[in-house]
């Protein structure tokens, strides 16, 4: 039998004892799902959630089937966080950092071969091949968020969860990135990405699940949603974009537990 | 040329230059990682534990370094450990734990036999009191920082450039970091008795930052960043041997003095190409 690629019973996730989100959902393979909401929303919280990556505070989460602490193949899970910058102090080349998608994967297996290969790839699928040596910080912030997406593919993932890709990128990356997306899907990958609006990948969207407040107030078809849950994230600039609790907790939808 | 190769008659001088060569390559291979988890001042709280240890060893009339590696490496895995809790009260505790050392290290050293007279030397480095036998725990422990830093050098770089992202990747962040806490802490002991505890910073983090200012990669930043520190503190304690100066500061200022020349050049270089 095959298991949903990610499952949650009621879920709680936040940070220390805070509820920021309530959720309970089955993700099933090559579904294309856009988390919405507005800032504070909890969106960024769930997709957290869904890695390990916030408090679960209460509920389970499964990854294909086993529960996340046992689940030891995250190379077949993509992430691409919501980071304006993917240069540190020190310099490090766009191929340094998308072979850093490897370092995950069991060492067997594998050849050396075979792990260049693979990251070639990755930065070819991204549209980056002739930036592949240069340092990661002579690149605008739009292809930076192009190469911290070839670093989640570079591991073989199928499974790919992306926070607010488009949030402060220009229109011409916004569509390498969404290209890029789109050419997944023939493969058989499962997408969810955190939006607050849908943006250059609406066509390609199979599912979505609104929230505000903390809590999922749709989830289903994009043409049965409600109008005004989705025009929730029209309130800030359509383009530039705020950073969604920038790393940290979404504040405005905390609550006690 | 032939009276600059006379230091080399002299055994103690010998030594000196090994240990300057040991910590020249295991000071920047560690700091590389420090420096870019913004981390760059540990090895200095680490040093500073170190103390305890030395003064320890001072006390009990025995060899202070394996004191020293034990209170160093004690150091690291509780630094890590309080770190990992990201409470308020961390940075609090971490300075406790730092001041702590020093403190608890001076004290203990007024009371030993010798008195607080030969602290100074470990605090600041001295090339004439190197052992065979300090040489070859350094040999060891040198050897070992290189063999982990750059074995698990794919690991150390994806947990110090993204955490977040070497979570969701599944490695195991938490172990990976007590591993480069307890490689800083060997590199402290290592650099004892040239660099001294309380420089041995400046070591870990100068070559590293001269290295970036010309490096395009990860990679040819260590690179260079080994080459640099291996040029400083050989010629620093080559300098002290002839100017009579602590080879520790020697090094340091060396240091600095290397990486001001390279920032000047890199930017007359970009101000003449504009």
């Amino acid at each position: 039998m095959t298991h949903p690629v990610i499952r949650i019973r009621d879920g709680q996730f936040g940070y220390r004892n805070q509820v920021a989100v309530r959720a309970a959902l089955e993700i099933e393979s090559t579904e294309i799902v856009a988390l919405l909401g507005p800032n504070g929303s909890g969106k960024t919280t769930l997709l957290k959630g869904m890695l390990g990556l916030v408090d679960r505070i209460g509920g389970s989460v499964e990854l294909f089937g086993q529960p996340m602490r046992e689940f030891k193949d995250r190379s077949l899970i993509g992430y691409v966080p919501q980071r304006q910058s993917a240069a540190g102090s020190i310099p490090v080349t766009v191929r340094e950092l998308v072979r850093s998608g490897r370092t995950g994967r069991n060492w067997s297996g594998s050849s050396r071969a075979a792990g260049r290969q693979a990251v070639a790839d990755a930065i070819a699928a991204v549209g980056l091949a002739d930036k592949a040596t240069d340092p990661v910080s002579t690149l605008s912030g739009g292809q930076q968020r192009r190469a911290m997406m070839a670093r989640a593919l570079a591991g073989g993932a199928n499974v790919l969860l992306l926070d607010e890709p488009f949030a402060g990128v220009d229109q011409a990356n916004q569509h390498a990135i969404a290209d890029a997306l789109a050419a997944l899907v023939p493969g058989g990958a499962t997408i969810v990405v955190v939006l607050h609006e849908l943006g250059p990948i609406e066509p390609m969207v199979t599912r979505t699940i609104c929230l505000d407040g903390g809590s999922v107030l749709y989830d289903g078809p994009l043409a049965d949603a409600p109008p005004r849950l989705l025009h929730l994230g029209h309130d800030h600039d359509p383009h530039g974009g705020e950073p969604d609790g920038a790393g940290g907790a979404d504040e405005m939808g905390l609550f006690r537990r | 040329m032939i009276a600059a190769l006379r230091i080399l008659d002299y055994d103690f001088m010998r030594r000196a230059l090994i240990a300057a060569l040991l910590v020249g390559l295991a000071a920047p291979a560690v700091g590389i990682f420090l420096v870019q988890r913004r981390l760059a001042l540990i090895g200095d709280g680490l040093g500073h534990i170190a103390i305890t240890g030395v003064a320890l060893g001072l006390l009990l009339n025995s060899a202070p370094v394996p004191f020293a590696l034990l209170t160093a490496v004690a150091g690291a895995v509780a630094i890590e450990l309080i770190r990992a809790r990201r409470e308020a009260f961390a940075e609090i505790a971490l300075a406790m734990l730092f001041y702590g050392g020093l403190g608890g290290g001076v004290v203990l050293a007024s009371q030993a036999p010798s008195g607080s007279r030969n602290l100074g030397q470990y605090l600041f480095g001295s090339i004439a009191t190197t052992s065979a036998g300090d040489l070859r725990t350094f040999a060891l422990l040198a050897v070992l920082v290189l063999a982990v830093s750059i074995g698990l050098s794919r690991s150390l770089f994806s947990v110090s450039n993204d955490d977040e992202y070497a979570r969701a990747s599944g490695l195991p962040v938490m172990r990976i970091n007590v591993v480069l806490a307890v490689l800083s802490a060997l590199t402290v002991v290592v650099s004892m008795r040239i660099v001294g505890v309380l420089l041995v910073s400046a070591l870990m983090v100068v070559p590293v930052a001269t290295a970036q200012l010309v490096a395009r990669s990860f990679r040819q930043t260590f690179a260079i960043g080994l080459v640099v520190g291996v040029i400083v503190s050989v010629a620093g304690v080559v300098v002290s041997f002839y100017a009579d100066t602590p080879p520790g500061g020697s090094i340091v200022l060396l240091a600095i003095g290397v990486f001001a020349l390279v920032f000047i050049a890199t930017n007359l270089g970009r101000l003449i190409r504009r």
